[in-house]
């Protein structure tokens, strides 16, 4: 067997941004509004107000930028959990913060405050995440199987509070709209949003990006990457932090999103040649696009209520993993 | 000169003692074969060696510096380390895999630097996996993949070389190739510390033996004058027939050692 040498460096980072551009401009041209591109474009430069200018600049591109920095957050912790767990079946809510962010949401929800104040249900989903996150480092240092059990300790105890919640709701109302806000969205989000949450997704992407090195050399086992001089402490404390702040951030502003940071780093592994490291930006790239793409989708798609993104990437994302599976069965020994 | 030394080494687990008062000087292109029976501590001693376990007591030093104040990236370009049974995670080419040898050597980002590809070929080619260089190393046969992580143990052109039984599980053939390898670092001036099951390849290719039992040092020495009989009813609790010396020593077990 002699596989062809793997794509240059550059070409597929390339290739994936060019995507996410098209797909970028694709969702500020779509929408529930329709208003025709030349008039988006026109407004957009227009000296006052119009319609078509508030649209793109209040709804549209606050909407397209939040999809990016959320799929940017979902595509790289995924990539950068499967290789310092070397597990394929890692995922951004395996350390318990997305689930630490939907109960300090579902929490201000509970208790009205969403309502008197509009960012409290981000505020306190970043304060759920955080402590979250803390909990899983806090129990879980010191191994990778520790990490991965803590993690989903912490995502146990989190979802049971979040059961409790949902079970003593004040109001059927409440409820329901909890169980509406767990299932992720990107409409009704203001630049606030993104003011709140982009300064914790760039810090934790930042630290994210920094573990190429470790990842690549954990790909021979921990005692190999110990030997090669990672520090296996430090990585994963980064790790920890930087999925913590990233997809705590992210899910805090939109809800549970699932599927796209499992996924990506799949679909773009096969192009690097498996190589970790290498897989870490392209699967940041390609979890912002299919966000985009996702978010697009359930503008199209015109139902009675609205159709959650969460929903949708769950619908597209469970079938690509199944497909996964079987070229996996095909591939492996 | 004296290259890696170790002493007073101690280490306990759970109450038991793995090493106990483990002392001696290792100097270069010495090739120390490491035999013991199974649980006498060999692995324990080899990561303790190699600084990836720190000892509840003693410590062992490189160039006379103790392990301990020497940095992370600084003692993995100095020494390499191969555990037992190494494999790849992911199907990452060969080249991939030698080339993470040169992670210590390398700034945190970026890729390789065109300086090193040379290295990297030189690598691929003295360990005789050039027709591989592409593959996917977890598509290797077992006597490949032991090839293919000796030269990413060696690209980084380390010091001191510490393997953990590098030949198990390979057949007669890779063994005596591992081995011969192992003993051409060392005849460069090198210094080689692996963990050997088989005594008649440890006699054969290591210049100097060391000796296990539960956890203390029973032996060390030249392999010509510490191989007998007697060490190995002691070490081993087997009757045993050495013939022929040298590169052509054969230990022949005779049976279990009676009396115990």
């Amino acid at each position: 067997m002699k596989p062809a040498r793997p794509l240059p460096a550059f070409v597929l980072p390339g290739l994936a941004a060019l995507t996410l551009l098209l797909a970028a401009a694709g969702s500020l041209f779509v929408g529930r509004v329709n208003v025709s591109p030349s008039d988006l474009i026109d407004g957009l430069f227009a000296p006052d107000l119009s319609l078509a200018g508030l649209v793109l600049t209040e709804l549209r591109l606050p909407r397209a930028i939040l999809a990016i920095l959320v799929g940017a957050s979902l595509g790289l912790s995924g990539a950068v959990l499967q290789g310092l767990l070397r597990n394929p079946l890692a995922e951004p809510g395996l350390l318990g913060v997305s689930s630490g962010a939907a109960l300090g949401a579902v929490i201000s929800i509970y208790f009205g405050l969403a309502a008197v104040f509009p960012l409290a249900t981000p505020l306190l989903g970043l304060a759920g995440a955080m402590a979250a996150g803390a909990l899983t480092f806090a129990f879980g240092r010191g191994g990778t199987l520790t990490l991965i059990l803590a993690g989903a300790a912490v995502s146990g105890l989190m979802g049971a509070f979040l059961a409790l919640a949902l079970n003593f709701a004040p109001s059927p109302y409440a409820a329901y709209e909890a169980s509406l806000w767990m299932l992720g969205s990107l409409s009704d989000k203001s630049w606030d949003h993104i003011a709140l949450a982009a300064p914790f997704i760039l810090v934790g992407l930042g630290l994210l990006s920094t573990l190429g090195r470790a990842v690549d050399a954990l790909a021979l086992g921990e005692t190999q990457a110990l030997s090669l001089g990672v520090d296996l402490d430090r990585s994963r404390l980064l790790a920890v932090l930087g999925v913590g702040l990233a997809v705590g951030a992210a899910t805090s502003v939109t809800g549970s999103i699932g599927f796209i940071g499992l996924v990506a780093p799949h679909l773009v592994r096969p192009f690097v040649g498996h190589q970790p490291s290498r897989t870490l930006l392209p699967s940041a790239l390609l979890g912002a696009t299919l966000l985009l793409i996702a978010d697009v989708g359930t503008r199209l798609i015109h139902t009675n209520t609205e159709l959650r993104l969460g929903v949708i990437t769950s619908l597209i994302g469970a079938p690509v993993f199944f497909w996964l599976v079987m070229r996996l069965r095909k591939v492996a020994p | 000169m004296s290259q890696l030394s170790a002493h007073g080494l101690g280490v306990r687990r759970a109450g038991r003692a793995i090493l106990e008062a483990v002392s001696f000087g290792l100097e270069d292109g010495m090739f120390v074969a490491l035999v013991g029976a199974n649980g006498s501590g060999k692995s324990t001693l080899l990561s303790v060696l190699a600084g990836l376990l720190t000892p509840d007591s003693g410590e062992v030093r490189i160039d006379g510096t103790p392990l301990a104040a020497v940095a992370r990236r600084d003692l993995a370009r100095r020494r390499a380390y191969l555990p037992q049974n190494p494999r790849a995670e992911w199907p990452i080419s060969v080249e991939r895999v030698v080339a993470l040898g040169l992670t210590p050597h390398l700034p945190a980002f970026g890729g390789l630097p065109e300086g090193l590809e040379p290295r990297l070929t030189q690598a691929i080619a003295a360990c005789d996996l050039t027709d591989h260089r592409l593959q996917p190393a977890t598509t290797l046969s077992g006597g490949e993949l032991a090839r293919a992580m000796l030269a990413r143990a060696l690209i980084g052109d380390p010091q001191v070389v510490i393997a953990d039984e590098p030949t198990a599980g390979l057949d007669p053939r890779h063994a005596l190739d591992t081995m011969g390898r192992l003993q051409g670092l060392a005849a460069r001036g090198k210094l080689v510390i692996a963990a050997v099951h088989d005594l008649t390849l440890a006699a054969r290719h290591a210049s100097h033996l060391m000796a296990l039992t539960a956890g203390r040092l029973a032996a060390f020495g030249p392999t010509a004058e510490t191989l007998s009989p007697e060490l190995l009813r002691r070490v081993f609790d087997v009757e045993a027939r050495i013939v022929g010396a040298g590169g052509e020593t054969l230990v022949d077990y005779l049976g279990p050692a009676n009396g115990s």
